[in-house]
């Protein structure tokens, strides 16, 4: 329960600052109403100590027996030789990297969780990467992701060998089998971790909030393992140790057929190539509501071209039709952290600065001094994109052909 | 044919604007509307109400303001529309949102189809959903661009992380909606609205759903809000202003200082 005691002063502090528009000043004392989340951002901000939430104090657990930090891989598939196969995503070893980091602070293993058809000698990469140990499922039934196969095989895994972290990535397929896992276990699970560390031996998860306007520190303090999802592009990569191997731990789990209850009748590849999408790309031109019309956004294919860079667009562009959904980035989009970002006429709406401010180098070009998207950016250029990007294209093409 | 579809009001987060200097939102003006996603799983509900007949709930958890988006759901074609409103669900995370959401499914009778959204806006969470189809242990279908209904069965086209994929399942099954590309939104006439205030509404609290006063609000979620604070702010930029040309030249210049122009500069 939230309570104001008779300390309140009346200063108004905590109103502006509660998210939910949950305090009023009724006599001059701070009033809170049925829009209270409890989240406690009025605790912090008052200056007299006069709010105070009081949870109910749940019997303190024992959970010395959960040990180990946990990474969900996920696999895509690739054409070998013309030969269909398995690999793991990206998204695997940034994960590894940053659970590295936990796992030594916290003393423990790291250990990757590799549920596929076949093994492709995984446990040499999830090793160049600092896992530990990696569980093995190997089942011809797990050639695909299917929700309830998948979520029940990882809580017989959980349940069997009780780690205290488990980190899964933030894409569809781990957003989809997070929320089951944590709902069956009754766990705590925070989406979208953009910084993850360990304080008073629990798993501090921060996430951005209400569109990306606030952060929030989570924890899971009374359940195990505690559990989070992070986005591709998040946590940089470590530099991977070539030849440190995984042990490989083979895990013999039944498979009753009958669990899967979702049949796929088809399946479609449609995005692009590996390497041209956005995501993955190493630079990025973005384009906003400033190009003004889609022929005009299309200018920038010439110099994503040049710069073997992907063409990204903000919400505003992809709403006006320049480009596709897939090509979007921000918070309801993509997120990347391109080592280059060069945004051309995006104002920079919060939702969007939080699916690129993590770019190594932001270069944007506006013709507001005060668009807010200066405020995360490297290098600001002050002028008319319309003017510039042409002339830019011409000039790197010139030094092309000398 | 029942069809039950969760909705949550939101405050419409690309108008919240930050105030730089002290990190504090604000909030002025800001809109309360009912989350995109979940607006397109009611017109997708109604939809399939049209076409096979049935009836549709519309759900939402609240404070007792949210009943303006189940009065919007009721004037979109719903036809029965219930809000959880009580201090008891406070605090409540997802698990303890899906836990309570799921009891007052149970509640209403037999359902024969769940829709959510994806997520919400002010959480992006999309944790809710999956947690329902648990607790009311139905399989899921995440991420629909449509529902489809065909007898027993029920179909989808979803997203994944490569492209998109179609299913099927059996009903009961919940699915939550992603907007599709072609999507309109569409709004009550005023006849509508006037007519949907003739229809059935519950409010329902805790005890009336039944709820394990141990699984809901703060009590009952296993995650907990530590701290709340304004997003870090980075350096300030450098700022260059000057003729196209000056300009050129100096974003050239950047991209060469940051190494960025191996492939494309062979001399200099």
């Amino acid at each position: 329960m939230i309570n104001v005691s008779k300390k309140c002063i009346g200063c108004e502090k905590c109103v502006p600052i509660c998210p939910f528009a949950a305090i009023q000043m009724i006599d001059k004392k701070a009033v809170i109403n049925e829009a209270c989340t409890l989240c406690g951002a009025c605790v912090q901000v008052c200056p007299v100590d006069a709010i105070e939430i009081t949870r109910e104090e749940t019997a303190i657990k024992d959970f010395s027996s959960y040990r180990g930090v946990w990474v969900f891989t996920e696999l895509e598939d690739f054409h070998e030789k013309n030969k269909p196969s398995k690999k793991l995503r990206r998204v695997a070893f940034e994960l590894l990297s940053e659970g590295r980091k936990l796992a030594d602070e916290l003393n423990e293993e790291l250990c990757a969780v590799v549920l596929t058809d076949k093994n492709h000698a995984f446990e040499k990469e999830l090793g160049a990467y600092g896992a530990d140990k990696m569980y093995l499922v190997e089942n011809p039934e797990l050639a695909d992701y299917d929700t309830d196969v998948f979520s029940t095989i990882l809580i017989s895994l959980i349940n069997r060998h009780k780690p205290s972290i488990a980190l899964y990535p933030a894409t569809i397929m781990g957003r989809d089998l997070a929320p089951r896992v944590a709902a069956s276990l009754y766990v705590g699970l925070t989406a979208d971790c953009t910084g993850l560390s360990i304080k008073d031996g629990l798993l501090l998860q921060s996430r951005p909030a209400f569109g990306g306007n606030i952060m929030a520190d989570i924890l899971s303090p009374n359940s195990r393992p505690q559990m989070a999802t992070v986005r591709p592009n998040v946590m940089k990569l470590i530099e991977p140790v070539p030849g440190k191997q995984a042990v490989v731990v083979k895990e013999e789990i039944k498979i009753d057929k009958n669990l899967r209850r979702v049949k796929v009748l088809e399946r479609k590849i449609t995005h692009d190539k590996a390497g041209a999408r956005i995501e993955d790309a190493k630079i990025i031109v973005s384009g906003g509501r400033g190009m003004k019309t889609r022929d005009k956004y299309k200018y920038l294919e010439e110099l994503c071209r040049i710069l073997g860079a992907s063409l990204g667009a903000s919400r505003a562009a992809v709403d006006m039709g320049f480009n596709e959904k897939s090509h979007q980035v921000g918070q309801s989009g993509t997120t990347v952290s391109p080592k280059l970002y060069l945004a051309c006429g995006i104002s920079g709406a919060v939702q969007h600065i939080v699916g690129m401010r993590s770019s190594d180098v932001i270069v944007s070009i506006n013709k507001d001094p005060n668009a807010p998207i200066f405020n995360v950016s490297k290098y600001g250029i002050v002028g008319d994109v319309h003017e510039i990007i042409p002339k830019l294209t011409q000039a790197l093409k010139n030094r092309l052909k000398a | 044919m029942h069809i039950a579809v969760c909705v949550k009001q939101v405050p419409d987060t690309t108008e919240v604007k930050i105030n730089m200097e002290t990190g504090t939102l604000i909030r002025t003006g800001v809109p309360s509307i009912i989350n995109p996603y979940d607006h397109f799983a009611l017109q997708t509900a109604i939809g399939l109400k049209k076409q096979h007949g049935g009836e549709v709930t519309v759900i939402s958890m609240g404070p007792p303001q949210a009943r303006s988006v189940i009065q919007l759901g009721l004037a979109l074609g719903a036809d029965t529309g219930i809000l959880l409103t009580d201090m008891a669900f406070a605090g409540s995370d997802t698990w303890a949102t899906s836990y309570a959401l799921s009891k007052a499914v149970k509640k209403t009778g037999r359902v024969d189809l769940v829709l959510c959204g994806m997520q919400a806006i002010d959480g992006d969470t999309a944790q809710t959903g999956p947690g329902i189809a648990h607790q009311l242990g139905i399989p899921q279908i995440t991420f629909a661009e449509n529902v489809e209904i065909e007898g027993k069965k029920i179909k989808a086209k979803r997203l994944t992380d490569s492209g998109y994929e179609f299913v099927e399942t059996q009903s009961p099954a919940l699915a939550t909606m992603i907007l599709p590309k072609d999507y309109v939104c569409s709004y009550p006439s005023f006849v509508d609205i006037f007519e949907s205030l003739k229809k059935t509404y519950h409010q329902w609290t805790a005890e009336d759903i039944g709820a394990d006063t141990a699984f809901i609000g703060l009590k009952g979620s296993p995650t907990h809000v530590n701290r709340i604070y304004p997003p870090p702010q980075r350096e300030k930029a450098v700022m260059v202003s000057g003729s196209a040309n000056e300009l050129v030249e100096k974003l050239i210049d950047i991209l060469k200082k940051e190494d960025f122009l191996k492939g494309v500069l062979n001399h200099d």
